[in-house]
């Protein structure tokens, strides 16, 4: 065991916000997988959300995990950039950083902090009214009327109706762009930071670069869709 | 050539130090970089100021002493080479050149461009060794077969000079090219695996009590690397870390 305690060295720290990345990364591209449904059928968007939001092991198994990866995510960034500003004190007169990295790379902390600036937005949008109707309100029914069976489910008619003001849809697709040049770096430092760079890093850097640029492209797609055909 | 010099001047590490400018004539396009600080210290010490201090020894791109970050890039715009092996065609007549330490926490400032690097000796003293007893039966190394690829990375591994670039152009000055460098060349030979777990623990622990920063995989130390060591490195370090932790 390392002497300094397995979560307090440069190497765990990095570790432990690469494992964190790729939890983040899976669950991006679960949360694709629904909403990209709610292009082709509201139906089935309403069917998935209801099983997410009424589904005993997602809402109080997988959903606190999901919500200590993000704040674990976050706060170990800010230490890392807190930590790694300490470590210069006096910066260089002329400095050529694009000579030899890329401005991914450079300023994953300012890419992060537009990410964080987003996640408060969605939140307000769309966690914090889900967790008021369900446990302040005590309606768990996901129906538009809760006193009508036959209303239908109100996911679908929700999501439209956040896509409907066009500095929303602006603010997401901005965010979704920083999202692009977040994982264009991230995806594959996970990797490095896991000790992965082999024969196969190559194809690994395309396809990290291919999920980097469709994942958060979908989810502007998803966006513009509501928008325009709401 | 006509340059104008920005030069980081520091009397000591007490110093706030700041940037000087020195304009300087007739230089050849031929002369290293450090003959172009030569002929700038000598007419300094013609007019009786004090010259610039600079470290340098071998001038051939062996010893890493050499130390400057050069126009924003540590030993200047050329890959694969020191400072003493930049030479000046590198730079156009009229240009203005920003001359600046190799800036870390770990690497404090002795006088102008002279950094004190000794926290990679005391790195290197943590475990980047092999014990070996030489009490008269130790076993030949060449006759141990060993994968080709195997020695052929630890050779690239251990062709690092220790220069310190890696953490001057880190935008964490982070130490970890040179850490795993230094893990690498042993670890991947038979003679070196057996001390392999203590060794990437104690160098990384020595490596954070220095005060370098953490790596966050921009890659610019492997562009910078006058020897080309690779990220492969860290990567495997990393590797060995997380082993020999859990």
């Amino acid at each position: 065991m390392s002497k300094q305690g397995l979560l307090s060295s440069s190497i765990a720290r990095k570790v432990s916000m690469a494992l964190s990345a790729f939890f983040l990364m899976f669950f991006l591209l679960q949360h694709f997988a629904i909403n990209i449904t709610s292009v082709f059928s509201g139906d089935t968007f309403n069917e998935l959300s209801q099983f997410m939001g009424t589904n005993f092991v997602i809402q109080y198994v997988m959903q606190p995990i999901l919500i200590l990866g993000v704040v674990f995510h976050f706060v170990m960034g800010f230490i890392l950039e807190i930590k790694n500003r300490g470590a210069r004190d006096v910066q260089y007169a002329k400095n050529n950083g694009s000579a030899n990295s890329s401005w991914m790379s450079r300023n994953m902390i300012y890419s992060g902090l537009a990410i964080l600036a987003f996640i408060v937005l969605h939140f307000i949008d769309f966690w914090i009214p889900e967790l008021n109707t369900k446990f302040v309100q005590g309606d768990m029914s996901g129906l538009i009327d809760p006193a009508n069976a036959e209303s239908g489910l109100r996911y679908f008619e929700e999501l439209q109706h956040k896509f409907v003001h066009p500095a929303r849809v602006g603010a997401y697709c901005l965010a979704f762009v920083f999202l692009a040049l977040h994982l264009m770096h991230g995806f594959n430092s996970a990797f490095q930071s896991m000790g992965a760079n082999n024969k196969y890093t190559k194809g690994l850097k395309n396809f990290g670069t291919a999920y980097a640029i469709l994942i958060p492209a979908g989810f502007i797609f998803i966006a513009l869709f509501h928008h325009f055909n709401h | 050539m006509k340059l104008t010099l920005k030069i980081w001047r520091q009397k000591n590490s007490n110093d706030k130090g700041k940037i000087e400018t020195y304009p300087v004539d007739n230089v050849s396009e031929h002369m290293s970089f450090l003959e172009m600080l030569d002929v700038l210290n000598e007419g300094l010490v013609a007019k009786g100021d004090i010259p610039v201090a600079f470290d340098h020894d071998c001038r051939e791109g062996i010893c890493g002493m050499c130390s400057m970050y050069i126009n924003g890039e540590a030993h200047g715009p050329d890959r694969g080479v020191t400072t003493c092996q930049l030479h000046m065609r590198k730079f156009n007549d009229g240009d203005t050149i920003y001359i600046e330490p190799f800036r870390a926490k770990g690497f404090p400032i002795i006088k102008d461009l002279v950094v004190d690097r000794s926290a990679f000796d005391r790195i290197q003293h943590a475990g980047g060794f092999v014990s070996v007893n030489t009490s008269g039966n130790t076993q030949d190394a060449n006759a141990i077969p060993i994968p080709k690829d195997d020695a052929d990375n630890a050779f690239d591994a251990a062709t690092c000079i220790g220069c310190g670039a890696c953490v001057a152009t880190c935008k964490n000055a982070s130490a970890m090219l040179y850490v795993s460098a230094k893990v690498s060349q042993f670890s991947l030979l038979p003679q070196g695996k057996v001390e392999a777990k203590r060794r990437v623990l104690n160098m990384v622990d020595q490596m954070d009590k220095e005060g370098f920063g953490n790596c966050t995989n921009t890659g610019a130390c492997e562009v910078e690397c006058p020897k080309g060591i690779s990220l492969e490195n860290i990567a495997r370090m990393n590797r060995e870390y997380l082993k020999a932790s859990i």
